[in-house]
């Protein structure tokens, strides 16, 4: 470090490649991106910056600001969910033999090692009309209706004439449950991080001044992983308001979230002016999230230590 | 004394971590009502284990453990009538002093002006009145230490279990906080079990203490008893000072023993009537041994050697003999006027003895 210090050579030798790069391919892109929201389609590919609002206007029109809530909707839910799926999730590994937390923590993160179009699909053999779930609940629908034939009602129909499947796909519980596989690990990797964090014996001094379990869930454990839950929820939310690909895959026809309009602006409709002012409003409101968590995590315990 | 039924009673208790940790081993005491009570022993020798099973934290593998009359198996952390001051004090780091002492009772149902005179008069009991609403971030050490306490014993449980309570004071501080731990338990009248390592901390503070070793207990007795009449080379080396040499008994006399002691030679103590054990330990106190210029004549077990090492202490000096064949016999000597420092000098040859009946045998 000090001899970095004293050669300044070295520190900008390092430095600049990935200023350069940030700047030629992120954040200009992202400024044109910027300008062509305040521009005008003229013709197929030309776009003339006229500096007009126009298309802000319109992303607050009825239709738009429906998809932006029901996305608002979609995402919150998401991230609802995953909070209660992710904390006994966290605290079994928490809890867990030191040799085993490792093991744990990689099955948590193990589908990121696979592309989310493949473990989309994937989704897609379980939920559909023939897939593994159906598959299961026919199976019992038969073994049930053998059971009724061998003690001789097979003919009253209990059960129905036939198996009616479950149309789990393409709907918007179909969205949830996909958005809810996909993000999950973002939820529990943050609060494992605070879970690690927080001196069990907190926990046990609130059980042996009487506290029950879901008090000290409510009253210690909670207050003291504020961090960790806070993070979880807004590097959750993000993601999940922007996501497409599991909307359009899963979701039906009213399934549709911002960034399938988004994306349709920029492919289809061929409306990139549009498109740009949609995706800004969408990074705005990332940015309000990101807000709102500083002055959340502000004079929350643990803070100071770095969460 | 009370001599009543004990508050705590150990019954034969085994803790197995998996197959072959054995960090309890057939453990049983008996605690009684109002004493102060340590369990005293070197780190891993599982007093830490079993003052967690006494607070419902871990489950006995074997055994039976009753508080107050009342067999504890199956009872829940929160359900014991016993608090504990965790090592590292726990003190929730987002309430303020007042809701750390009061979360016991709100959790329980006591409130309003029951609750608040509770917490005030708990807070006053540690000298912590006018602090209730600081945050744990804005107290010292000793003073997240003292709400710890105040947490515990508002709730007036029957035993107060305190896991190394003083470990993580300094020195100054852990002195007077050991004062103040007698002085507390006397005003309380509650019984208090302490875990620590730390001998002195055992013998200052405790009525009786139960020495561990290797998950079993090895002696359980008053300070003075223990620390003057140890059972075994275990506790004898582990409390105090103590020079220990290996012995074979030659001959049991009805009241006297002769020994044959490595490095010391054939010596005759008063010893328990009728023991005629083969191998055993020898010991003395450094500070029941003196040094001398000359032979100290008869009545005393003297031996010569020359001065390996001087510690000079400010109250005390220990000085180190060499006795040949790699003995070393080492003695405190109080310095108890300006003029009576350095009696001896590195390489001098010095007489230490002993009177016969210091002498302690020890057959474990």
């Amino acid at each position: 470090m000090e001899t970095w210090r004293r050669n300044p050579l070295v520190f900008w030798i390092f430095l600049v490649p990935p200023t350069i790069w940030l700047a030629a391919f992120f954040l200009v892109p992202l400024g044109l991106i910027w300008v062509f929201s305040f521009g005008e389609k003229r013709g197929l590919v030309d776009i003339e910056i006229t500096w007009s609002l126009a298309n802000y206007v319109r992303a607050l029109e009825p239709l738009y600001l429906q998809i932006i809530a029901k996305s608002l909707w979609m995402a919150g839910l998401t991230t609802a969910i995953c909070l209660v799926v992710a904390f006994p999730v966290v605290f079994a590994i928490s809890f867990a033999p030191p040799r085993w937390k490792p093991i744990l923590l990689l099955l948590v993160i193990l589908p990121f090692w696979t592309n989310l179009l493949i473990r989309t699909y994937a989704l897609i053999a379980v939920l559909r009309t023939r897939g593994y779930i159906n598959f299961t609940l026919e199976w019992f629908w038969d073994g049930g209706n053998q059971i009724l034939t061998a003690v001789g009602l097979g003919d009253l129909q209990l059960l129905g004439a036939s198996f009616q499947p479950l149309q789990l796909l393409y709907n918007n519980t179909a969205v949830v449950f996909g958005l809810v596989y996909v993000h999950l690990p973002f939820m529990v990797l943050p609060l494992y991080a605070s879970m690690e964090r927080l001196d069990k014996s907190m926990i046990e001094a609130s059980l042996d001044l009487g506290a029950s379990q879901a008090r000290t869930f409510f009253s210690v454990v909670a207050p003291l992983a504020k961090p960790g839950i806070v993070s979880g929820l807004i590097i959750t939310f993000i993601p999940a308001m922007g996501s497409f690909l599991t909307p359009n895959l899963l979701g039906g026809t009213d399934s549709q979230m911002i960034a399938n309009v988004i994306e349709r602006q920029f492919k289809s409709a061929n409306d990139w002016p549009f498109g740009a002012a949609l995706s800004f409003l969408l990074m705005y409101a990332t940015f309000g999230a990101l807000a709102m968590r500083s002055l959340l995590a502000r004079g929350s315990p643990g803070t100071e230590h770095g969460a | 004394m009370n001599e009543a039924s004990p508050i705590i009673r150990i019954d034969n208790v085994t803790k197995r971590f998996g197959q072959s940790v054995v960090a309890v081993s057939e453990v049983g005491l008996e605690i009684r009502e109002g004493e102060f009570f340590a369990l005293l022993g070197p780190s891993g020798c599982g007093k830490t284990t079993l003052l967690r099973m006494l607070a419902g934290f871990e489950i006995p593998t074997e055994g039976e453990i009753y508080i107050d009359g009342q067999p504890m198996t199956g009872v829940q952390p929160n359900r014991r009538p016993v608090n504990m001051v965790f090592q590292s004090y726990a003190v929730f780091p987002h309430m303020t002093v007042f809701d750390n002492v009061a979360y016991g009772m709100k959790v329980t149902g006591v409130a309003g002006p029951e609750m608040r005179e509770r917490v005030e008069e708990a807070l006053e009991l540690v000298q912590l009145a006018g602090f209730g609403d600081r945050k744990p971030d804005q107290l010292s050490g000793g003073q997240r230490q003292r709400v710890a306490l105040a947490r515990a014993l508002v709730k007036r449980p029957k035993v107060l279990l305190l896991d190394e309570p003083l470990s993580a004071l300094d020195a100054k501080l852990r002195e007077a906080m050991q004062m103040e731990l007698v002085r507390l338990q006397h005003t309380v009248g509650i019984t208090f079990v302490v875990v620590t390592h730390d001998q002195s901390e055992a013998l200052s503070m405790a009525d009786r203490i139960a020495v561990m070793d290797r998950g079993a207990v090895k002696q359980v007795a008053p300070p003075a008893d223990l620390y003057e009449f140890p059972n075994s080379r275990f506790v004898a080396d582990f409390i105090g000072r103590m020079n220990l040499f290996e012995g074979k008994v030659v001959n049991a006399n009805p009241d006297r023993l002769t020994l044959a002691v490595d490095g010391i030679g054939t010596i005759e103590v008063p010893g328990p009537p009728g023991t005629a054990m083969d191998s055993v330990g020898v010991a003395v106190r450094p500070e029941k041994t003196r040094i001398s210029g000359l032979h100290p004549g008869n009545g005393q077990i003297a031996i010569e050697g020359v001065v390996e090492a001087i510690a000079y202490q400010g109250n005390e000096s220990h000085i180190v003999l060499d006795l040949g064949d790699g003995a070393r016999i080492a003695a405190t000597l109080q310095n108890s006027s300006r003029t009576t420092t350095p009696v001896a000098a590195i390489g001098d040859r010095l007489w230490a003895s002993w009177a016969a009946a210091d002498t302690l045998i020890l057959s474990d």
